[in-house]
């Protein structure tokens, strides 16, 4: 079985490269790159409001509405006082590290936004392109990339600031974000090994048609969608994940030391993740710009799937308490990892055929009761050893 | 039964209803500026100083509220009264009156202190006031006005029908405590106002039908006194311990 290779090689790019790199294709880039980042951060304003707007009402409050219209207007007025505030410098910081590690937490995120499908194609003046900044052949890939990068902004800031809650809190940070990122890989994986390419309009396109049921949150027994939403959630350090920044025993987190322009970037490139992994969630799992009917829309219908992915984090934010460390690591390691492992076999058997799907079902169901067993032993086994230190003399 | 649904995964779920619903719930907030929530009974606020109902002051330059304040906030100068056109009843009258709003912790000593009933307090305590100048009140800003009401300073937030309670001290020393003082007023009227009834005491068939966990104000507004007059929301303050 060929499942990846095969198809990237026929899966056209973005067609409007078909006929030669013209002034009309360079021009169409550039509004292409200037329309994304708007995009990007006139979304990101308007996430930190929702936020604020959803968690408020979820506990009973109005949230900020003295700011413009009903309070809309807040986190610009947010993002203009961060831009005048000083920005400080601790004197043993790394100066040059400290500066560049909220732009290297900025950027990869940016990158990773600019491979979302938020239409199918526009035909302007005879060239007709993509609703998407880039359509490379290493797609969906870019985003695991853009995930793993970031975590080095996190961990850079924290080590630069030399002082101690900022150097626990990256610490942290980076172990969740490695440990979530296998299970991340794996889950998009599945989605990889259903359509067959890693091109994210190929991704897309393979979800379109029919009511509901192509979309990959099916195709995929759901699991695999579950799994993505909780290991993006961790990715993000968003809570209920949030030890990075776990006000009561770190004072703030990795970004504690920031001010003005730097703090900025960090709350940016935080929510602006918020809204690309939520992006990719939908392109990924929900069909991207498909909705049930009118096919025509497909933009308001990303926006609209978007919306509501967002609005169940800020939901989860109001609702779960924060993991301790060792849960946090158990759920990482000892469940969604061997979860999204099996989901990747079944769903690759199940290509193949049905009878090969239920033997690795069996088979994941086998191993499952092997590793829970295990995991059994093994903390029964630590916890006797912690009995007998405790009584030891 | 109870265990499928008492259990992890269940509940875990059952989390996100409970907050779920809460969007459709009203509010707790109250809009501060636009909405005020009722004040306590024996808030202290700013200060007045009161009248009789002759319009005479009452303050007799004394200067014990000045003697008694732990923050030394309060600067009187007393004057002997113009024989022809008397300021006060008695022989001596406040001829300078002074509360620095800086310092003042708003514990009422000097209230208890006076032996006219000159000074009170009110319940307004929403000011923000710029400069030093203008956060020291002078007998000017603290006099209640011909009408026995206080003045309202620019940088003073309140409202129509605020100014009723003017006189806390009326409350703050109802003799609750003496059974034989009770319902009995033990104070001189005011201008406007005339002799305060006194604070519904224990064995008040009528306080007893009020509970003991409201607001003197929500009484007020049950009786339809504040009716349409700046207080758009009341609710029972909850006390700890109290309860209908």
């Amino acid at each position: 079985m060929n499942l990846v290779a095969a198809a990237p090689a026929s899966y056209p790019g973005d067609p409007v490269f078909a006929h030669g790199i013209t002034l009309g294709v360079w021009v169409i880039e550039v509004v292409k790159l200037i329309a994304t980042f708007a995009i990007i951060m006139v979304a990101v304003l308007f996430m930190v409001m929702y936020e604020r707007k959803a968690v408020a009402y979820l506990g009973n409050r109005w949230g900020p509405n003295r700011a413009g219209p009903k309070g809309w207007l807040q986190s610009l007025a947010d993002g203009i006082k961060l831009f005048f505030k000083e920005a400080l410098v601790p004197a043993d910081a790394d100066k040059f590290v400290y500066r560049a590690a909220p732009v290297i937490s900025m950027v990869p995120v940016l990158v990773a936004f600019s491979i979302v499908p938020i239409g199918a194609t526009v035909t302007v003046d005879g060239y007709t392109t993509r609703l998407q900044l880039a359509d490379p052949q290493w797609g969906i890939l870019l985003m695991l990339l853009a995930s793993s990068v970031s975590v080095y902004g996190v961990m850079l800031a924290g080590w630069s600031s030399a002082s101690k809650y900022p150097l626990i809190g990256a610490v942290r940070a980076s172990a969740q974000m490695i440990s979530y990122e296998a299970a991340l890989g794996l889950s998009v994986a599945t989605v990889v090994v259903l359509t067959g390419s890693l091109h994210t309009s190929a991704i897309v396109a393979a979800q379109h048609g029919g009511i509901l049921y192509h979309w990959n949150v099916f195709r995929a027994y759901g699991l695999p969608a579950a799994i993505f939403f909780v290991a993006i959630t961790a990715e993000m350090t968003r809570p209920p994940f949030d030890l990075v920044e776990a006000e009561e025993e770190l004072a703030g987190g990795y970004n504690m030391e920031y001010s003005s322009i730097g703090f900025a970037l960090f709350y940016l490139a935080e929510y602006a993740a918020l809204v690309t992994n939520s992006a990719f969630f939908v392109t990924l799992f929900l069909g991207g710009p498909d909705g049930p009917y009118w096919h025509t829309i497909g933009p308001l219908w990303f926006v609209v799937k978007v919306l509501a992915v967002l609005y169940v984090y800020v939901w989860a934010r109001a609702t779960l308490p924060r993991l301790r460390y060792d849960q946090l690591m158990d759920l990482g390691w000892k469940r969604l990892i061997p979860a999204s492992l099996a989901m990747l076999l079944i769903v690759a058997a199940g290509r193949i055929s049905w009878r090969w799907g239920l033997a690795a079902l069996a088979g994941s169901l086998f191993a499952f009761i092997l590793l829970a067993r295990a995991i059994e032993v093994g903390q029964a086994q630590t916890e006797a050893e912690a009995t007998r230190e405790l009584e030891a003399p | 039964m109870s265990s499928i649904t008492d259990s992890k995964f269940i509940s875990f779920f059952k989390g996100f209803f409970v907050t779920g619903k809460q969007p459709a719930k009203p509010k707790v907030t109250f809009q501060y500026p636009e909405e005020k929530r009722p004040k306590p009974e024996r808030l202290h606020g700013r200060h007045v100083l009161n009248r009789y109902e002759d319009g005479m002051e009452k303050c007799i330059g004394c200067e014990l509220c000045a003697g008694v304040c732990p923050a030394r906030c309060i600067y009187v100068r007393g004057a002997d009264n113009p024989p022809d056109a008397p300021v006060s009843p008695g022989e001596r009258y406040g001829f300078v009156y002074e509360i620095n709003f800086l310092r003042c912790i708003h514990c009422d000593l000097c209230v208890e202190a006076c032996p006219t009933e000159a000074i009170t307090e009110s319940k307004m305590f929403e000011f923000s006031f710029t400069s030093r100048e203008q956060a020291i009140y002078t007998k000017a800003e603290l006099l209640v006005d011909d009408d026995g009401r206080p003045k309202q300073l620019p940088w003073e937030d309140w409202r129509p029908g605020d100014d009723k309670n003017t006189s806390a001290w009326v409350r703050a020393t109802s003799p609750s405590g003496r059974a034989d003082l009770e319902g009995v007023p033990l104070w001189s009227g005011e201008l406007g106002y005339g002799v305060r009834p006194p604070q519904a005491g224990q064995s008040d068939p009528e306080a007893a039908d009020v509970p003991a966990d409201t607001d003197i104000s929500l009484r007020e507004v049950e009786a339809g006194e504040l009716r349409g007059v700046g207080v758009r929301a009341v609710r029972p303050v909850r006390r700890p311990g109290g309860g209908r």
